[in-house]
């Protein structure tokens, strides 16, 4: 085979990485590079630096070291027995590819996954290997991402943690008997084993740089994780019960969801099917009330149907809102804020004004759509001081009346 | 609040006025004639410091918000510069003013909009009067200003996002040099996010209104005259490699143009290398998926993976709580059968003995049905045998458990074990048996009788026969009319028989 040079082997590893959900680039420590040697900064923001037509960010050079594996996971179109085709990047060629992309502007940093080649370690050498690379020879200091190995040498694991901004592991599959069955080779408790072991890494060197600033900064931006939704049997009752114990035991960050999606030389076990991206949409949605609006997990359960899934119509809070109508309306002039970021339409910005300016005048309802985006949907929730659902809330069509026009994009929900 | 949406004197009116600065200037009656406004003319348009000097005096000198007029030196047909001083201070002690209203007073100055100083004033105007006006966010000047500074953050972001650099030779060294065009005056407030970025490179952005230089070894940020795209250098090696992590990264399954145009919008296109892929990557966004579904119904069969992925898929299904049926009986009942099956039958649940046994197809129906099997001719050991609903549903009717239908939410919620389980299996022909698995295979629901003689096809584009499920022969009253529908139904499995040899070559 004639050898592939540098811009065919990028359209290959760049491919077999379009699965990966996360894109995030920010949360990790500020720096920029004055006074320096290389490029980059860091500013808490992390910036979007190109969207693809699939509607997604592009904000660091997203690649695989090898699309080679040794492992023959089906819902990985890199798995041993399939016959894509297969490349591997030296680390020098992805420091190069990396430093030459930063430069002309076009990327926050890299997110750096593998196939597992030889061996774990040895996989994750060479992962440590470009970050090393970008800190210590080129004096990097844009963001770095690199997805662990689950069972490599807590060491190399380590090792990692000091170059990069994130780690991550996938814990792929929202249930067992899933992970059993579309990774044969990969188990619950070693994809845990390895979360938690991170976990304590992370805590140790925030505790280390508490007492000497000199400490090396860990993974400042934490550790995330992925799980492909709709390839298993899990209902979102069930992926939303397993995020919640995942942020709690493990600390994580981000918990990405990402709709299985077709794959080329797709093996056998996986469904055929357009992916189901409103569901992951849904998904998300779900993870945001938990994280910024005072959801509990069961809270969110609760808006899922009988048979454990979130309509896929309506978002989630609006879902809560419709099955726990006696919470309504909420007085804008006296809820508290756990009340008020319960209306669907509300969000968290809009509620941290209503919370300052009520000091200052008692609010109207064209007050109320100054700080929204649709006073329309939000109006049958709430009370000003000069508007009253009259008993919209009872209403048994509520839902027609406030549900979203169907759009193109829902033609791809499934 | 009339004066909200800038009431400050239409400059027209103001052109050829000079003032000098009197103590009284500015003094108006909102409805009566302007009696002397006071024109302050700012150096840059993006000038914070320069309104901030003068609208500090003025508003020591007691002018108000319509006794000014705000204008840029050479905007407005201003030819002249500006003479525009402030009024002498009355020697009041200075205000203060809240932080949050300095950082949204540098972001809103950068804004496009012409009132923006004028806007300003007023608010710093209340702010005298009462220091916490900044908070009541409902307010509509205080909402005005506040959009206002979003835009102008939103659109450094974008500058921070879609300038693109491309490398250019430079006296044995290179300059990184971008042409970007910003919608409001934000150049000079973003630069020292590119000095703080890429210290030790030497660039250029060069915008219509003007360009910024950065020089790594003496550290300075220089300052030139706006530039049209022409005098931009118009490519870099390095974009043939973007353009292809571009569209590699990109996946067609997941069309989202909207989500993408939102977040990208076209008036930026034109200076990003990689948003001419755009059109060619949607427009064969939906033939690259089918090409890949096809090839991969095409594609060999998986490793040894197949006997151990279902009995994953047997294990993950004994944990089902798809629907509620997983309280009732007492397991769930799974398909059963080689794994590279001529014939795939799909009945309708478990029974009574089913469900004890753990096995499909074992009770009086299944007996009945192994009989007709055998007089069509089909050995059940080549065949797979699996339900539409893998959960007895029944009543109690005293210590008896009655056999009730499954309903369609049932039957919808289970198909998903029946759908893995074919594409794990890809049977080449499939049976239904009754109506319930009809409905299960196809979404819809059939009438056996109009469906009965044809094959349907599936999704997958195999075929799928429906016949009867051997139950209804059991339940037939009249024994001349239960021996015609036994005949006839083997004469189906006769008919799937014949096909299945077809197909099988």
């Amino acid at each position: 085979m004639a050898q592939l040079d540098t811009r065919e082997k990028l359209g290959i590893l760049a491919d077999a990485a379009k699965y990966d959900a996360s894109c995030a680039s920010s949360g990790t420590s500020k720096r920029n590079s004055v006074g320096g040697k290389g490029i980059g900064s860091t500013e808490g923001m992390g910036i979007c630096h190109a969207y693809a037509p699939d509607g997604r960010c592009i904000s660091l050079l997203k690649i695989l070291l090898t699309n080679s594996c040794i492992f023959d996971c089906h819902y990985c179109i890199n798995r041993k027995s399939s016959n894509v085709r297969r490349a591997r990047f030296t680390a020098q060629e992805v420091v190069n590819l990396t430093l030459a992309f930063y430069k002309r502007n076009y990327i926050e940093g890299l997110f750096l996954s593998s196939g597992i080649i030889a061996s774990s370690n040895y996989t994750m050498e060479q992962l440590v290997e470009v970050a090393r690379s970008l800190r210590e020879d080129h004096d990097f200091r844009g963001y770095i991402h690199l997805k662990t190995i689950p069972d490599a040498d807590p060491e190399l694991v380590q090792k990692a943690g000091l170059y990069a901004d994130r780690v991550s592991i996938n814990v792929e599959l929202p249930t067992a008997p899933g992970l059993k069955r579309l990774a044969p080779e990969k188990s619950v408790g070693q994809i845990e084993g390895a979360m938690a072991g991170m976990k304590g890494a992370i805590e140790d060197g925030r505790d280390a740089k508490k007492k000497y600033k000199s400490a090396p900064s860990f993974a400042p931006a934490g550790q995330s994780t992925q799980m492909i939704v709709g390839a298993d049997a899990a209902t979102d009752s069930d992926i939303v019960a397993k995020a919640s114990t995942l942020y709690d035991r493990f600390s994580l960050r981000r918990v990405y969801y990402s709709a299985f999606s077709p794959i080329p030389d797709a093996s056998a076990v996986l469904p055929l099917q357009r992916p189901p991206l409103m569901r992951e949409h849904r998904l998300y949605q779900s993870d945001w009330l938990m994280r910024f609006y005072g959801f509990k997990p069961d809270e969110v359960v609760s808006a899922a149907g009988d048979d454990g899934m979130l309509p896929l119509d309506i978002d989630p809070k609006l879902a809560w809102a419709l099955k726990f109508r006696e919470y309504f309306p909420v007085d804008v002039n006296k809820a508290t804020k756990e009340q008020l970021l319960r209306v669907p339409g509300l969000g968290t910005k809009a509620v941290s004004r209503i919370l300052s300016s009520r000091r200052f005048r008692t609010f109207t309802l064209d007050d109320v759509a100054r700080l929204t985006v649709s006073v329309a949907k939000i109006r049958p929730f709430i009370v000003t001081s000069d508007w009253r659902p009259t008993l919209l809330t009872d209403k048994a069509d509520l839902k027609r009346w406030i549900k979203p026009e169907k759009s193109q994009m829902e033609l791809f929900a499934a | 609040m009339s004066d909200a949406n800038g009431r400050c004197g239409n400059p027209a009116d103001l052109f050829d006025r000079r003032h000098g600065v009197s103590g009284s200037a500015g003094v108006l009656l909102p409805d009566g004639p302007q009696i002397d406004p006071l024109k302050i003319t700012l150096d840059q348009p993006d000038d914070f410091d320069g309104w901030r000097e003068a609208a500090r005096e003025l508003v020591m000198a007691g002018v108000p918000p319509m006794g000014v007029v705000w204008q840029v030196a050479g905007e407005d047909g201003e030819l002249f510069g500006s003479e525009g001083a402030a009024p002498p201070s009355s020697g009041q002690p200075m205000f203060s003013v809240p932080k949050p209203f300095i950082d949204m007073a540098k972001a809103a100055i950068c804004h496009s909009e012409p009132q923006r100083f004028a806007l300003l004033y007023t608010l710093l105007w209340k702010l005298k009067a009462n220091r916490r006006a900044l908070e009541d966010r409902a307010d509509p000047l205080v909402d005005r200003l506040e959009k206002l500074a979003k835009e102008v953050r939103r659109d450094a972001h974008k500058m921070h996002a879609f300038v693109r650099f491309r490398e250019v030779a430079e006296d044995g060294t290179t300059r990184f040099v971008a042409f970007f065009e910003p919608d409001h005056h934000i150049v000079r407030r973003e630069a020292g996010f590119f000095v703080r970025r890429f210290a030790t490179m030497r660039w250029s952005i060069l915008t219509p209104e003007l360009s910024i230089h950065w020089d790594p070894a003496s550290e300075i940020l220089s300052e030139g005259p706006g530039a049209n795209r022409s005098q931009a250098p118009d490519g870099d090696p390095l974009e043939d490699m973007w353009r292809t992590y571009y569209s590699s990264i990109f996946n067609p399954a997941r069309l989202k143009v909207k989500a993408m145009l939102k977040e990208m919008p076209k008036k930026y296109w034109k200076n990003m290398p990689e948003t001419a892929l755009v059109a060619p990557l949607i427009a064969g966004a939906r033939a690259r998926e089918l090409e890949m579904i096809e090839r991969a119904q095409a594609a060999p069969r998986p490793g040894g993976n197949l006997e151990a992925a279902w009995a994953a898929l047997r294990e993950e299904a004994m944990h089902c709580t798809r629907c509620d049926l997983f309280r009732c009986g007492t397991q769930t009942v799974f398909g059963e059968g080689p794994l590279d099956p001529r014939i795939f039958f799909v009945g309708e649940q478990p029974g009574d003995q089913e469900d004890l046994a753990g096995r499909p197809f074992v009770g009086p129906a299944g007996q009945l049905f192994d009989a007709a099997l055998e007089k069509a001719g089909i050995d059940r050991s080549t065949t797979y045998v699996t339900n539409a609903v893998k959960h007895f549903k029944f009543v109690l009717r005293g210590k008896k458990r009655i056999h009730a239908r499954p309903d369609t939410a049932e039957i919808d919620a289970c198909k998903w074990w029946q759908e893995q389980e074919r594409a794990l299996i890809r049977p080449p022909l499939t049976v239904a048996l009754g109506a319930t698995a009809a409905r299960s295979l196809t979404g819809k629901t059939v009438t056996i009788s109009k469906v009965r003689d044809a094959p349907l096809l599936l999704a997958d584009g195999s075929e799928c026969w429906v016949t009867v499920h051997p139950s209804f022969l059991l339940r037939i009253p009249e024994e001349d009319r239960r021996q015609e529908e036994r005949a006839r139904f083997v004469e189906d499995l006769q008919r799937i028989r014949a096909r299945s040899e077809e197909l099988a070559g």
